[in-house]
């Protein structure tokens, strides 16, 4: 089945603009059928990486832009966004749930996408800043709500 | 976000309304805690009930708030978290770390 592109943006790096993107957001997901549960999680999850490309790769220069990519490939949703910074090491991150950094007040971000979405993945993006990219499955049997249950790994 | 101060009784409580998200909502409660703390204030009880949205900023001045007050000998504790709330800090493990209560009755008396 051929991908359908559903939207891009380019936003300047402010917080505020994350507002904009979501009201975009939600129009295409509920357009696609999504519940409103699923639509919370990804909401999220995408707040999280746009938060991410503002504050840590376009260190909030509003003259850098975040470009944001939504499509539709099969049945999964892939949501891309894209920074103009200088790229990132997701793996120097560490871990959130680990006893020592529960009470940290920041280093969660990378977390809530993995938890809310089926699979990220970062790499660099055509313009040499960090790319990050959100999958979730919209119809079918893994299109549901993250696992609440902590012992689950 | 909006955020009101009440007292019951001793317990100062921070009523909470709307997104806690970076750049607005989370500076906001920030704010609002370190009011209370300011005043003296050593029970203190935040409200969740009206939250639509927290992201991991807002999850993370939570956590300041309550190291914050822990750290001046003071308590601090929620209720009403909505299911999405009470979701996400279950998946961050901090529903471990916090005092939770249900309703407000309930969470005015733990302080007792």
């Amino acid at each position: 089945m051929p991908e359908e592109h559903r939207f891009h943006l380019a936003i300047g790096s402010r917080f505020e603009n994350i507002e904009l993107v979501q009201v975009v957001l939600k129009d295409c997901l509920q357009r696609e059928g999504m519940d409103k549960d699923a639509l919370e999680w990804v909401d999220l999850a995408v707040r999280e990486a746009l938060a991410n490309a503002i504050k840590h790769g376009n260190e909030q220069n509003p003259t850098k832009q975040v470009h944001v990519d939504l499509r539709v490939e099969a049945e999964e949703l892939v949501i891309r966004i894209e920074d103009e910074g200088v790229g990132f090491d997701p793996t120097r991150l560490g871990d959130p749930l680990a006893p020592e950094n529960l009470l940290r007040p920041n280093g969660r971000g990378i977390f809530y996408m993995k938890s809310f979405m089926d699979q990220i993945e970062y790499g660099a993006g055509l313009g040499g800043g960090t790319m990050v990219t959100l999958r979730k499955r919209i119809r079918g049997p893994k299109a549901e709500s993250p696992q609440t249950d902590s012992s689950q790994d | 976000m909006d955020v009101s101060k009440r007292q019951v009784g001793d317990v100062t409580i921070l009523d909470l309304k709307g997104k806690i998200t970076i750049g607005t909502g989370d500076v906001q409660l920030r704010n609002a805690v370190q009011d209370v703390m300011n005043s003296g204030a050593n029970k203190v009880l935040i409200n969740m009930g009206g939250v639509s949205t927290i992201d991991s900023s807002g999850i993370g001045e939570l956590v300041s708030a309550y190291t914050t007050a822990t750290n001046r000998g003071a308590k601090l504790k929620l209720y009403g978290l909505p299911d999405k709330v009470s979701d996400i800090l279950t998946i961050t493990q901090l529903i471990t770390v916090f005092d939770v209560y249900d309703n407000e009755g309930d969470a005015v008396r733990s302080f007792a």
